[in-house]
């Protein structure tokens, strides 16, 4: 009824490539950003920032990263944990050196460290594909991981090997350390996904993302119609990390707030962050969004529900969290291979027919 | 998913009601993963504790006490989302048992004014007062267990240990790395060589660090273990044939669980203790007022362990400081500002402690406004595996605090450049 092209006529090359094409999706997707920038940084409070918020929109960040290099370009990636480390020691590092320069700054250029040390990892995908590709990226993740616990330097000779962020600010307001306020700490994270999204989104959807794509559906014929491999793989791999490393930085500096490498950064990282770019959609930042909105929103609200509105005792709850979860998993996954973003689409397609979808 | 979130949050809120007349007390335990054998247990504890102060003595001052239970799993994520979800409920203190959750709320409860106790763990620095006016870590901390540690192999030697070889074994995070410092410093001191090994989370690999112990043959080997690590690695030195005697592990790498799967083989080995472990009579009260009753947090199988002692013995000191913040301020309804007062004025002697059911089940200290840390003394125990028991073999040892001061000192001090501190007591 809402939901179709029909009447919404385009007179430009521009209006008839846009990302949302029909009306109806335009005027959602700026609500939605009306909703997330106007009306959430006066509402939200220590809790819906820290707990849900946050880590949503870093995981989407990250996710969108994988994303693009394992759902775009095809190469996988088990390195995901390694190279959010790098982005929070980069992040830590250039904070504790250069205390004057905004952590906006730092945190970009923890995603340039990133972007660099995610090509240089990336190297190997020019011989080894597939499998072999992950169990060396494999590698990096352990390597980085040893690293940042191996080498002191990395974490300022700290008598406990922990890093922790000191306050920083933007425009007078604190938006790392403890005293920075949740709607702070909110539209620091808000603006680097929405950044991040529009990014991704635009890089996926031109030459860059086509050259992307044909590598990943076949790499040797992308070869032969002009792509060059080499180009293709390793911006990439520095999209990819780029994007990752600044997940990092607002992982440890705006979220945490201390990290230790092992335990925040470690392969379960690495999974967690696959499994959100698998079951929100391979290809998609729609599927990245959802994917990341599954994996992090679903066990505090299951969470809130066992425990506070059931009064189950906890540890039962923790466990019953993870058969639920599990289970939709493979009730999504079953019902739809492709992901959330697929049965996203699905719907769509269904709506511009409605009433007489086939 | 945002309105059902919602709708959720606030179903989770009117369940709960804001009761006003209760003391609250969040237990963020972690009865899952890798380090349940050891959270359970000391959650056991904590919650069945709080439950006989409310059954057998109407509350605390009159007033009941209100444990919250939040699974962190271990996790620090979950950890802070357990932090942000109960602050609001107007807790008193919190006392997360992990040292990697503990480095994430140092920050946040200063902010929040809401007291942090961790003991015999967290962040060994937060002793000094002066500079951490809301963390907690008396009666004693990771450094005080490494310099108790190194006093009794003293003993052992007749006071001379020049010329040995000395192995940590640790677990790889900020919770295995703390003693290193102290360790190296004593070495100085003592003459001994000291070596450290890193077992990497969760610890159930540890072929390669064993083999090269066996090929090293350190005389003496010390464990700042958790979790799965410690059993393994008692499994892996009774499998290389280390002397057991030889082993001593930390206060966290200590518990019934950690040898009981290694069987006879790890009979005679050593662990630190801060409880000692006996038949206290408050076990009585509790196997009748919560256990009988069918009020217990657990099965009721744990009691008297010593995790299970541990934690309770944590509540309790969470208890006599909340009495002592009553008396102070003349209230029974106490908040968290008045619990700190509390906890900086805690006393703890013999007589209080046997008034309470429990002689001698922890040192004697008292809290002050420079001094948060206690006394620091430890006891070592060895495990009797024919009788199924720890026997404890020395009494409370005092750590070397000519050498943990100046640490003590150093790494605080760094602290309060870093966060711009200013010191609190004045003149002390």
């Amino acid at each position: 009824m809402l939901y179709r092209e029909a009447g919404d006529f385009k007179t430009s090359y521009v209006a008839d490539g846009q990302t949302f094409p029909i009306r109806f999706d335009r005027w959602r997707y700026y609500a939605v950003l009306a909703v997330a920038f106007g009306i959430v940084p006066f509402v939200v409070n220590d809790y819906w920032a820290n707990a849900v918020l946050l880590p949503f929109l870093i995981y989407a960040i990250a996710a969108i990263g994988l994303n693009i290099l394992t759902g775009y370009c095809g190469q996988v990636s088990l390195g995901t944990g390694g190279f959010m480390a790098v982005g929070a020691y980069a992040c830590y590092k250039l904070m504790t050196a250069f205390p004057d320069v905004s952590i906006l700054i730092h945190i970009v250029l923890a995603g340039g460290v990133t972007a660099a040390v995610g090509v240089l990892f990336g190297l190997p995908s020019l011989r080894i594909k597939g499998f072999y590709l992950a169990v060396a990226t494999l590698a990096a993740q352990f390597f980085l991981v040893w690293l940042f616990n191996k080498v002191p330097w990395f974490y300022n000779y700290s008598a406990s090997g922990q890093i922790t962020a000191p306050e920083r600010t933007v425009l007078g307001v604190a938006v790392t350390g403890p005293e920075a306020p949740a709607w702070a700490a909110y539209l620091v994270c808000l603006v680097f996904v929405t950044l991040v999204a529009l990014v991704g989104r635009n890089l996926t959807r031109g030459k860059q993302g086509r050259q992307w794509m044909a590598i990943r559906d076949m790499d040797i014929a992308a070869e032969i119609i002009g792509v060059n491999p080499l180009a293709a793989k390793l911006s990439a791999f520095a999209v990819s990390s780029f994007f990752i490393g600044i997940a990092g930085a607002l992982f440890f500096g705006v979220y945490l707030g201390a990290v230790e490498v092992g335990e925040a950064f470690g392969i379960q990282k690495s999974f967690l962050i696959l499994f959100m770019v698998i079951i929100g959609g391979l290809g998609s930042i729609f599927g990245s969004f959802a994917g990341a909105a599954f994996l992090v929103l679903l066990p505090v609200f299951l969470k809130n529900v066992l425990v506070g509105a059931l009064g189950w005792p906890s540890d039962l709850a923790a466990h019953f969290e993870l058969v639920i979860v599990g289970g939709l998993i493979i009730v999504f996954l079953v019902a739809e291979p492709h992901g959330l973003a697929q049965l996203w689409r699905l719907a769509k397609e269904k709506l511009r027919l409605w009433p007489f979808p086939y | 998913m945002k309105t059902k979130l919602t709708a959720a949050a606030m179903a989770a809120c009117m369940a709960a009601g804001p009761a006003l007349a209760d003391l609250v007390f969040p237990d963020l335990s972690y009865r899952t993963g890798p380090y349940a054998a050891g959270g359970i247990p000391f959650s056991d504890g904590y919650r069945d504790y709080f439950t006989l102060v409310n059954e057998r003595d109407g509350g605390i001052g009159g007033v009941e006490a209100r444990v919250i239970e939040c699974e962190t799993g271990y996790n620090t994520e979950k950890g802070v989302e357990c932090y942000e979800a109960t602050k609001g409920e107007g807790a008193l203190v919190y006392q997360p048992l992990s040292t990697g959750i503990t480095y994430q709320l140092i920050p946040k409860v200063q902010a929040d004014g809401i007291p942090l106790h961790t003991m015999g763990y967290g962040r060994t620095s937060a002793k000094n007062g002066e500079v951490f006016e809301w963390v907690f870590n008396y009666p004693a901390n990771y450094w005080d267990a490494a310099s108790v540690a190194i006093k009794h192999l003293l003993d052992e030697n007749g006071g001379d240990l020049s010329g040995k070889d000395i192995t940590l074994l640790y677990h790889n995070s900020a919770y295995g790395k703390e003693p290193i410092r102290t360790l190296e410093d004593l070495s100085e001191k003592h003459g001994y060589n000291l070596s450290t090994i890193a077992v990497d989370h969760p610890g159930q690999e540890q072929k390669s660090q064993w083999l090269r112990i066996r090929r090293e043959r350190p005389d003496y080997v010390i464990m700042w273990g958790w979790g799965v690590m410690n059993q393994v690695a008692i499994q892996e030195a009774a499998n290389v044939r280390f002397p057991m005697e030889n082993f001593i592990g930390n206060w966290w790498a200590g518990a019934e669980h950690d040898v009981t799967p290694a069987g006879d083989a790890a009979d005679g080995y050593k662990a630190l203790n801060m409880n000692r472990i006996a038949d206290y009579p408050v076990f009585d009260d509790i196997q009748e007022y919560v256990v009988d009753a069918g009020l217990a947090a657990g099965d009721g199988s744990n009691v008297g362990k010593v995790l299970y002692t541990r934690g309770m013995y944590a509540a309790m000191l969470a208890v006599e400081a909340a009495k002592t913040a009553q008396e102070m301020h003349g209230t029974a309804q106490i908040d968290a500002a008045m619990m700190r007062d509390g906890m900086e004025a805690l006393e703890m002697t013999e007589a209080k402690m046997e008034e309470l059911g429990m002689a001698g089940i922890g040192p004697e200290f008292a809290v002050s406004c420079s001094n948060h840390g206690g006394s620091g003394g430890g006891i070592v125990q060895q495990w009797n595996a024919s009788a199924g028991e720890w026997e404890p073999i020395t009494d409370y040892i005092q750590p070397d605090d000519a050498v943990l001061d100046p640490l003590v000192e150093e790494d605080s001090m760094a602290f309060a450049e870093e966060n711009d501190i200013e010191l609190r007591c004045g003149e002390s």
